[in-house]
């Protein structure tokens, strides 16, 4: 102990700083905010600054139809999810069925699916040459389409129904908690006071749960507008596939501009759907009775039955049939779909995503620990912003990113071949870092809400130790904050390297030429009607994509310890 | 009327040599005006607490020594050198200061060895062994060392939490509200247990709290706040018995404010009977007052003045406190030894015995 220095001698750093000067980790988050916001104030920027002539001829021609398709595939889509997610969230949580604790995780399994995916297995699976229509021909002696009716799969209908069946499940969840966390003893007033199940369900559980079900048909809708892969397929044009068709198409990049700029309105109108729904349902979820088990009907005989139909139909038709239809096809075409290219697309998609996702971790990062050490409304604000990319299309991105990095490019070129005679080329726009920076930006708020949450358990009184006892800030995070919230980070990784594995319009249209991922590659071969050679790297996709389902999955059957036990 | 105290002032016994100087600061909470003008003087070695109902900025107070929070006004000395002042600031991990948290903020991750070493790694791996073995002994936790802190009894965590503030010999040692999370029989024990630790050690302290045995427990010097301000600044023992303003008297422990009228220089004319000061009143003849009385001022007597009925009691053991409500439907709260056992309802006699009156003139009331 003789060694400790005295309390006499001074700490050398004991000096005065000022308190004026604004701190770097405030400084940062701002830039790393505005960063993320680049691409939608470029979108108007350039959408309002462009003289293009092909704004005023797409609004005489397509943008009608665009619109008008855009609206039915959203309608469509709400509906379905909200029937099938509210049903079968009703079903598992308030019923008691054979089966039900097994479905309870399997309807979660058609998440894993892309929808451009299973509108490729169902393609396969329904189209004239597949097996449902040869075994219709087969059994009914029909020989050509002329002979019977066979609904058109490649239409507004179909992108419906797919959309539908792989995106239930963002209500099935929310709905899900919504339920559990519903005061037992409302619903067991509802009952004494003579209401039968249904009543009860429609006048008392299902209004408490509005608020919830509405941010996941919210959240259903932003990757319905956000499609491209499943409408360009199906020649649904959409606002998305209209963007892209204008863009790449008639090579109008304005004309695309304009386009997004007309879907933010859409964007704007779902995260306030989001939003004020978020609001309510803090009003109406309390956890006073969470662990208390809930009254369960019992169903038997018919209705039980009836219940396992119900919840079955979306996983089979969701999950089974594309998995079956992709494996099948995966297994026939393996001799042409395991080539070295194949690998190397492997590989790039990997490498993207795991850079991607540790990227966002690290900005996660910054602005959660700049509004945890600063706190006030302009860190409340730039967390806010930060994370907004999760709403807005990749398509979008994709224009709000390549204007601003074409420009930077080519003015930097031009001033490089003025003073010193030579080209730059493109640095930004057509290499990874303009998908890069999509992917951040579009996933931040996964890792943003992971972290934040994390963060907001520890104590700030342990912050406070660590500095009185000698750490700065950094090293406060490095070796106090980091190793408590290691569990969150892993989490952050894992989910938005899934979410860029799978994303497919912001990589097909910032991807550097000739250079393809696994999604974009499933893509091409599906564009030429190849779907047995894209059905491997589907597969694959929806392999990857398991992984935090089933995560969840294994949360949600530990969440409930009352539901354990089942009671009368 | 009372013996003023020296403000500010340190223990008379100890070099008068200041380690902690706060010299009129104002601070901010949340945009609001928390700390006005305060002022407080802390000597090497000396153990002082400010003692306040919750939100009266004390824990501020406490977050500007330790550089947590910029002053609007003022300044802050350690060691006669300014570690805060009007936009601008030492950091906290240069200031040399120790925390102890009322939720004991233990790294949760690392063991109670390692919680302890976390603020020595200026030292030798050597260095630090030695340092962490002789925190581990004082604070008898070696047998536990290899432990993590949920491991661990609230007594456990609080000694970690102390060791490890202290192993770095900071040159100020700051808890706030460090006993709150300990049950009341351990508290007390606690209580005592780090005020014989740091008197031991000769460890200048700084505490806040909202509770008074806790004060009493370990300040050498109480300061006394409400609305951002100290009220009074003193030893626990004149805090009592000399509380200068009717928010301390009321404050701190029991007691009730008795009307009546300053008669000549030293007495109050009470419906109770006359009362006698053995000081001046420094009031003017016929001015209205309170005098506070306190439950051990009434004293069990058979042959006493005041004829009373028994309202409540609480058993405490040696005492028993009981409300009494008198002829002149006067409530008084009275500590009597627990063999003047008194059922509800019961009539008790008793005498106010008071030879030092603590007088409020009546308008302060509104304090």
């Amino acid at each position: 102990m003789a060694s400790i220095p005295s309390e006499l001698k001074l700490t050398p750093g004991m000096k005065l700083r000022r308190t004026t000067r604004v701190s770097p980790w405030t400084l940062g988050s701002v830039l790393l905010a505005l960063l993320a916001l680049l691409p939608v104030g470029a979108v108007l920027f350039f959408a309002v600054g462009s003289s293009d002539d092909v704004w005023n001829h797409l609004v005489r021609t397509a943008l009608p139809d665009y619109l008008s398709n855009t609206l039915w595939l959203m309608l469509g889509v709400g509906l379905s999810v909200f029937l099938t997610g509210v049903s079968t969230a009703w079903l598992v949580t308030m019923c008691r069925f054979p089966g039900r604790r097994v479905f309870e995780w399997l309807l979660l399994l058609p998440l894993a699916i892309p929808a451009y995916v299973i509108a490729y297995a169902y393609t396969d699976f329904l189209e004239y040459a597949g097996p449902v229509q040869g075994l219709l021909r087969a059994v009914f002696g029909w020989h050509s389409a002329r002979d019977y009716f066979f609904p058109e799969i490649r239409s507004l209908g179909g992108a419906i129904i797919f959309m539908g069946l792989v995106l239930y499940p963002y209500v099935y969840l929310l709905a899900r908690s919504a339920f559990l966390e519903q005061s037992v003893n409302v619903l067991e007033v509802s009952r004494v006071l003579g209401r039968g199940p249904w009543r009860t369900f429609s006048t008392v559980s299902l209004p408490a749960a509005r608020p919830a079900i509405a941010v996941g048909v919210s959240l259903a809708l932003m990757e319905t507008l956000n499609d491209y892969g499943t409408v360009d397929f199906f020649a649904v044009y959409t606002m998305t596939a209209g963007l892209v068709d204008v863009w790449l198409g008639m090579g109008s990049l304005a004309g695309g501009a304009q386009i997004a700029t007309t879907m933010l309105v859409f964007v704007v109108a779902l995260i306030s759907l989001e939003r004020i729904s978020r609001r309510h349902q803090k009003v109406y979820q309390h956890s006073s009775s969470r662990f208390r088990p809930l009254p369960a009907y019992r169903l038997k005989g018919s209705h039980a039955g009836l219940a396992v139909v119900v919840c079955a139909l979306p996983v089979v038709a969701g999950f089974v049939i594309p998995v079956l239809v992709l494996g099948r096809l995966a297994v026939v075409y393996f001799e042409d779909s395991w080539t070295p290219a194949f690998q190397t697309y492997v590989l790039n998609s990997l490498v993207l995503s795991a850079s991607a996702a540790l990227l966002a971790l690290a900005v996660a990062l910054f602005i959660a620990y700049s509004r945890r050490l600063h706190g006030g409304r302009l860190l409340a604000l730039t967390t806010r912003v930060a994370a907004l990319g999760y709403a807005v299309p990749g398509a979008v991105l994709a224009v709000g990113i390549l204007v601003p990095f074409a420009t930077f490019d080519n003015a930097l070129d031009a001033f490089l071949r003025e003073t010193v005679g030579i080209s730059s080329g493109l640095l930004l726009s057509g290499t990874v870092a303009a998908v890069l920076f999509a992917y951040v930006v579009r996933f931040l708020a996964v890792a943003l809400g992971q972290v934040e949450s994390s963060l907001e358990k520890i104590s700030p009184s342990v912050d406070m130790a660590a500095r009185t006892l000698g750490y700065r800030a950094g090293q406060t995070l490095v070796r106090y904050h980091l190793p408590l919230v290691r569990g969150a980070m892993l989490t952050a990784v894992m989910i938005v390297f899934v979410d860029c594995m799978k994303e497919l319009p912001a990589t097909l249209l910032l991807r550097p030429f000739n250079f393809e991922t696994l999604a974009t590659h499933v893509y091409q071969f599906a564009s030429d009607e190849m779907l047995g050679e894209a059905a491997l790297g589907s597969l694959t996709i929806v392999a990857v994509g398991l992984i935090p389902v089933l995560l969840l999955s294994r949360m949600i059957s530990r969440s409930r310890p009352g539901l354990a036990e089942p009671t009368g | 009327m009372q013996v003023t105290p020296a403000r500010h002032s340190g223990a008379p016994s100890k070099a008068p040599r200041p380690l902690l100087e706060v010299r009129n600061i104002s601070c901010n909470y949340e945009l609001e005006r928390a700390v006005f003008d305060l002022s407080l003087t802390v000597n090497r070695g000396e153990q002082v607490c400010l003692l306040g109902p919750s939100g009266c900025g004390k824990t501020t107070v406490l977050r500007a020594i330790a550089g947590f929070h910029p002053l609007l006004t003022g300044g802050i000395f350690i060691n006669d050198q300014q570690v805060s002042a009007v936009g601008a600031m030492v950091p906290p991990e240069a200031r040399r200061v120790g925390m102890v948290f009322q939720d004991h903020a233990l790294f949760p991750h690392l063991s109670v060895r390692q919680n302890i070493a976390s603020g020595l790694r200026q030292l030798s791996a050597h260095e630090q062994k030695t340092a962490v073995g002789d925190m581990l002994d004082r604070m008898g936790l070696s047998r536990h060392a290899e432990k993590y802190p949920h491991e661990l009894s609230g007594g456990q965590q609080q000694r970690v939490a102390l060791a490890r503030a202290l192993a770095p010999k900071p040159l100020l040692l700051l808890m706030d509200e460090p006993f709150s999370n300990l049950d009341q029989e351990l508290r007390e024990h606690m209580g005592q247990e780090v005020s014989d630790m740091l008197k031991e050690s000769d460890i200048t302290c700084v505490m806040v709290t909202h509770d008074q045995n806790d004060a009493f427990a370990l300040g050498d010097q109480v300061g006394v706040m409400a609305d951002g301000a100290i009220i009074q600044w003193d030893t626990p023992y004149n805090l009592y018995h000399q509380p200068r303003t009717h928010f301390v008297a009321d404050f701190i422990g029991n007691g009730i404010f008795l009307p009546g009228t300053v008669s000549g220089t030293s007495r109050v004319v009470t419906s109770l009977g006359d009362l006698d000061s053995n000081a001046d009143l420094e009031l003017a003849a016929d001015t209205l007052v309170e005098v506070l009385i306190r439950p051990d001022d009434v004293v069990h007597d058979p042959d006493g003045p005041i004829q009373a009925t028994v309202r409540r009691r609480a058993f405490k053991g040696a005492e028993i406190m009981y409300t009494l409500r008198t002829a002149e439907d006067i409530t008084l709260l009275a500590l009597f030894p627990s063999h003047a056992n008194f059922e509800i309802g019961d009539d008790v006699s008793a005498r106010l015995a008071v030879d030092h009156l603590v007088v409020f003139q009546k308008e302060a009331e509104i304090t």
